[in-house]
């Protein structure tokens, strides 16, 4: 569904992503782990198009993605649940969740059913809908970031460190979601620091070391990993 | 005395409502592009310029007169954005404040080719008469000025609040990258807030040259600079301080002009705002991360 084929990107001279290739096939969990700065935020920004490879391939569902604005990309069934949710703070949760369907050519009346789904996935956001995106708590921004991405009814959901700054039981609540997501039909590309929680829910994962893919494999087995063990599920 | 006063408050709630709805053009750029489009000013000239094309040379009635005006400089504006300041998207911010300076140069110079440097008298379009309410007199241009600036400026603020496009730009105004990344396709919204802000320009160069008559190509700098100061005494990036500011500036002007000096009045314009910007750096309404002008 997407394949991300020896991608190169750069910050001015800073090699930040080297030769990556990654693949993730639909209807599957894909993880892909690594350490604070291996380059996971620049791979996902990049397959969304806010950041521009010096070479390499972006392919999804027959689309080549290397040259196809942003606003484009999310039309082809891209969505992006950014790090740091990246919430629209300043408008209310109701506005947020109106903005992901923002390319949605549909009725009023389909896009409110839309919404409903994801109240009904995430009730909390219901009782605060008229709040500002802002006053939401770390756990809540996350659900409302990942409702306004679900809003443009995406065949793939981009996911950068969910589990960022919650409580264990939040980024349990969180990931239950994600599996429900995935269940739902929504292919899911996870990015996480969080490999333990990343792998248990994953079919496949890629480990990102400086930039490098530096392992790849059935998530199960990966968890198995002597190396992966040591390095990043603190074993 | 007190009617005078009352007068003067009336007279600066005039000018300032304009400086008001050119400021929104300066806070409505700053907010979506973040940078100061200081050729704003120059797009109230062409706008003056354009209604004088229209009404003395063309002989357009009245409203046609007005619907060119305001088509003119709503598709400069946009061709400002799109020739000078879209390649310097990602630019430094001094590449593209000189820019701005220089486009509004080059707007100056223009119309000093085509229409010289002697002012050019310009008859008022509004013919309306003064009402007089219990002693203090309102003139027609100021009545016709007060309801055109509140509707201009309440149709704007349902414009940003209720629609689709309005959210939009709230949005893009916000956070860039997570605008792109719901679909939004920010060189259109770009394009949308540059041709509002030069939109509202036209209106403001049509009241502005209907109260002053005269026409000459560095017309536009003064009220340009003046609505800057208000944008930024409202707090750049502000809607409602664009607004705020523009009125507030509008009458400390007006009752200095009338109560103290006439020369004074500007150097008492600037000390407010460097008095405002010491004690609230973000302006009245501004943001705290909006303080990065
Ligand atoms: N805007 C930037 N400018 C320069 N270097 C950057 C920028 N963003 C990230 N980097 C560098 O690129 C590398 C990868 O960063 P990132 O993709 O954010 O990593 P991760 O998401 O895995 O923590 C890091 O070395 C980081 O310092
Ligand atoms: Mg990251």
């Amino acid at each position: 569904m997407l394949k991300v084929k020896n991608l190169n990107v750069y910050y001015g001279n800073i090699h930040a992503i080297k030769d990556v290739s990654i693949e993730v096939n639909e209807g599957e969990i894909v993880s892909l782990i690594g350490a604070n700065g291996a380059g996971k935020t620049t791979t996902l920004q990049t397959i969304s198009g806010l950041l521009k490879a010096r070479s390499g391939e972006i392919e999804f569902l027959g689309h080549d993605l290397i040259k196809t604005e942003p606003h484009k990309i999310l039309q082809l069934g891209v969505a992006q649940v950014p790090e740091g949710r990246r919430v629209f703070a300043e408008l209310s949760v109701k506005e947020n969740l109106q903005l992901g369907a923002y390319t949605i050519k549909d009725t009023a009346e389909n896009i409110k059913e839309d919404r409903k789904m994801v109240y009904k996935r995430f009730p909390r956001l219901q009782e605060r809908k008229k709040q500002l995106a802002g006053t939401l708590s770390g756990g809540e921004q996350q659900m409302l970031a990942m409702g306004r991405a679900l809003m443009s009814r995406p065949k793939i959901l981009l996911l950068d460190e969910p589990s960022m700054g919650l409580s264990p039981l939040l980024v349990k609540e969180i990931f239950e979601i994600i599996k429900e997501v995935n269940k739902s039909g929504v292919t899911v590309l996870l990015v996480e620091q969080n490999a333990k929680m990343a792998l248990s829910i994953s079919d496949r994962a890629y480990v990102l070391e400086t930039g490098k893919i530096a392992m790849e494999g059935n998530a199960k087995e990966l968890m198995q990993d002597e190396a992966i063990k040591k390095a990043y599920l603190g074993a | 005395m007190f009617n005078n006063i009352l007068e003067q408050l009336i007279n600066g709630l005039r000018t300032g409502s304009i400086y008001a709805l050119i400021a929104l053009g300066y806070t409505m750029v700053y907010g979506i592009a973040k940078m100061i489009n200081f050729a704003h000013g120059d797009i109230i000239m062409v706008g003056a310029y354009a209604l004088y094309v229209a009404i003395v040379l063309l002989h357009l009635p009245v409203i046609p007169a007005i619907i060119f005006t305001c088509v003119v400089c709503s598709v400069l504006g946009i061709l400002i954005e799109r020739i000078a300041y879209k390649p310097l998207r990602n630019a430094p911010r001094l590449a593209v404040l000189i820019t701005a300076i220089g486009v509004s140069y080059f707007l100056q110079s223009a119309s000093l080719l085509i229409f010289k440097a002697t002012p050019i008298p310009f008859q008022s379009i509004i013919n309306i008469q003064s009402i007089n309410i219990g002693g203090v007199t309102i003139s027609g241009i100021t009545i016709v000025t007060l309801v055109v600036t509140t509707i201009s400026m309440i149709a704007l603020t349902l414009f940003i609040n209720k629609t689709k496009a309005g959210s939009a730009m709230r949005a893009v105004s916000e956070d860039m990258g997570a605008a792109q990344l719901v679909g939004i396709n920010v060189n259109r919204t770009i394009t949308l807030t540059f041709a509002i802000g030069s939109f509202l320009a036209a209106v403001a160069g049509i009241l502005y040259i209907c109260q002053y008559q005269s026409l000459k190509p560095t017309m536009g700098a003064l009220p340009g600079i003046k609505a800057f100061v208000a944008a930024v005494l409202g707090g750049i990036g502000s809607i409602p301080g664009a607004m705020l500011g523009g009125i507030i500036l509008g009458i400390i002007e007006s009752l200095s002009k009338a109560f103290i000096s006439t020369e004074l009045s500007d150097a008492i314009v600037f000390s407010v705002l460097v008095i405002v910007l010491l004690v609230k750096p973000s302006g009245f309404l501004g943001k705290k991360k909006n303080e990065k002008v």
